[in-house]
């Protein structure tokens, strides 16, 4: 017994801290330098985890988006993953969870032709979209089942998973039939750094760029794609200033932030 | 692209109860329906929900769908997504409003493929203009607003809890209950258990109050003083990464982009210097208050109220102040 895992990793900016062009409303991407969603840290290493809990088993990094992708799906073979894939085309270019998804499964289905896949893993969400949508899209698309939220993969065969769940009010446990698609939390694991034999592994390794008609998808399939899409962004406005609360001691501090919370009904 | 009509509102169900946010949905879902002028329906799913139907009829529901059946008692990503998905079709609402919790926005997920319909995730506004349904959620940990908009004939949005204030009761408001079959079918996820935790404490993402605390603390007993102080405004406890990664306090208090985004209406920073991904979770806050020795770090800066000092001293004193004014109150 053996899984082959997918592990779905995207290449995004490596700082939060960007800017709107006022003429376009889009995001100014230039001089922005990009690496792998550090969600998706989690993701990977849980993959390898569970190549080295269950021996023989195999895992392929997937990711979509532009040529210079390339580069996250060599990050993650550094870290571990045995083999990677680059789905990209202008058909994906318009960077939503529902074409990301749309995608992803397409190849996840052409792995899946080749070899079944066990399971596929994901990260909480990406630092630029931060939706933590694609995870549970991807599954719809394969129409397999999905749980987000993974804190632990307790136990798992190449037929059934049983995994915890972080809700609001506590923990759920569910047993899963394989295939299945994982979104994980940061509390699965603590990511190991790319190993010397994994950067060797990474730079020789043959990354395959799949696109549109490779994955089989014809144009009416492409052309839906958008069913809702980013109009315009903005910075959010400024919060108003705030005040100082001062006091020649702790205890005059605190009991003057204690009138100001009661004066405005906040306690 | 037409639209279809009338807006539904899904109000899920966790470990047999209602979540609140269900009833800020309302707020969002009424307000929409009147600019439409188009019917405000909910949806409630669970094993025994039927009590709850008066209840969306009276915060503003003109038509409340009832869809029992056991395998819907826990959140199961297929089974909610297809009696959801069912009901729409049948009904073609065009706006479908969900609360973004882990299992609204799980459904969310399946439901806008299942229907092919578009959707804004963790919105932070839902309103309708001239050109159609508009939603802003936010990008980059915070620091970009992005608007969205649809080409879909239904709409769905997952809305941020605590964006909208909880719809009011209005005694005597009448409208429509049905309730609706459903079969599930072959499940392929079963649920097995659930582990309550810390279940006298406040949950973070439904909290009015949240006391936090971060690494100026200085240590994870530091935390006792923040429970104090939670405990006594009936507030939650958050903490930054910080302490989490440092095992001063379990994960599931972590605000911020890798942990929980939260929107109370006071916001308690203890020692919490303000990184940019923590601020991403915290900063729709109502009202923040930083306790901080440095006046320059990014927490006191954009605080609505700043107190420039040691956390471990001012809580204690804080907690003493606010008992001795609750006591004089009551007596």
């Amino acid at each position: 017994m053996s899984l082959n895992i997918v592990v779905c990793v995207k290449n995004t900016p490596t700082t939060t801290n960007v800017s709107v062009d006022p003429a376009t409303g889009k995001i100014k991407s230039s001089g922005l330098v990009y690496a792998m969603n550090p969600f998706d840290e989690y993701a990977v290493e849980e993959a390898v985890r569970l190549k080295e809990r269950i021996p023989g088993s195999t895992a392929t990094a997937l990711t979509v988006g532009p040529d210079s992708s390339e580069s996250v799906v060599r990050d993650a073979i550094s870290r571990g993953i045995d083999a990677g894939v680059i789905v990209s085309g202008p058909e994906f270019d318009g960077d939503n969870a529902y074409s990301a998804s749309f995608a992803l499964a397409a190849a996840i289905k052409k792995l899946n032709a080749e070899k079944p896949v066990t399971i596929v893993l994901f990260g909480k969400n990406t630092n630029d979209g931060n939706s933590g949508m694609v995870g549970a899209e991807t599954a719809a698309w394969l129409d397999w089942p999905g749980v987000v939220s993974v804190k632990k993969i307790d136990s798992i065969d190449d037929k059934i998973a049983v995994v915890w769940r972080m809700m609001e009010d506590g923990t759920d446990v569910l047993k899963v039939t394989l295939p299945a698609c994982l979104s994980t939390t940061k509390e699965i694991n603590e990511p190991r750094l790319p190993s010397l034999k994994g950067k060797m592994a990474a730079k020789k390794a043959a990354v395959p760029k799949w696109t549109a008609s490779d994955l089989g998808l014809n144009a009416a399939q492409l052309s839906e794609l958008a069913p809702s899409l980013v109009a315009k962004c903005s910075t959010p406005p400024a919060r108003p200033a705030g005040m100082k609360v001062e006091g020649a001691s702790a205890a005059e501090k605190a009991k003057k932030l204690v009138d100001i919370l009661i004066e405005r009904k906040l306690i | 692209m037409e639209s279809n009509k009338g807006i539904l509102v899904v109000g899920l169900t966790q470990r047999g109860k209602l979540i609140p946010a269900a009833y800020e949905l309302l707020t969002a879902g009424r307000a929409l329906a009147d600019t439409l002028k188009e019917p405000l329906a909910a949806v409630v799913l669970g094993s025994k929900v039927s009590d709850y139907a008066k209840e969306f009829i009276e915060r503003g529901a003109d038509k409340v769908f009832v869809i029992e059946h056991a395998s819907l008692e826990n959140f199961n990503d297929e089974l909610h997504a297809k009696a959801v998905a069912e009901l729409v079709e049948k009904e073609k609402f065009g706006k479908v409003l969900i609360a973004a919790t882990v299992a609204g926005k799980s459904l969310g997920a399946r439901l806008t493929v299942k229907l092919k319909a578009g959707l804004a995730a963790d919105a932070t506004e839902v309103y309708q203009n001239g050109t159609g349904l508009k939603a802003k959620r936010a990008q980059f940990s915070g620091n970009i607003i992005s608007e969205v908009q649809f080409a879909s004939a239904t709409q769905i949005a997952t809305v941020q809890p605590m964006t909208y204030p909880r719809a009011e009761k209005q005694a005597g408001r009448t409208g429509e209950t049905v309730s609706v079959a459903f079969n599930p079918g072959f499940a392929r996820i079963e649920f097995v258990s659930f582990q309550a935790e810390e279940s006298n404490e406040v949950d973070l993402g439904a909290a009015e109050k949240i006391v936090s605390g971060g690494r100026g603390l200085g240590n994870a007993d530091g935390f006792k003083a923040i429970r104090d102080l939670a405990h006594a405004i009936g507030a939650a406890v958050g903490a930054s990464r910080a302490v989490v990664d440092s095992g001063w306090i379990p994960y599931r208090h972590q605000v911020g982009l890798t942990g929980r985004t939260v929107r109370p209406k006071l916001y308690i920073a203890c020692g919490i210097s303000g990184q940019i991904q923590h601020l991403a979770g915290m900063s729709s806050s109502g009202t923040i208050v930083a306790i901080n020795p440095d006046p320059e770090c990014p927490m006191m800066q954009m605080a609505s109220i700043a107190i420039q000092g040691d956390a471990n001293e001012l809580l204690p004193l804080i907690t003493a102040e606010i008992k001795a004014r609750k006591g004089a109150a009551a007596a």
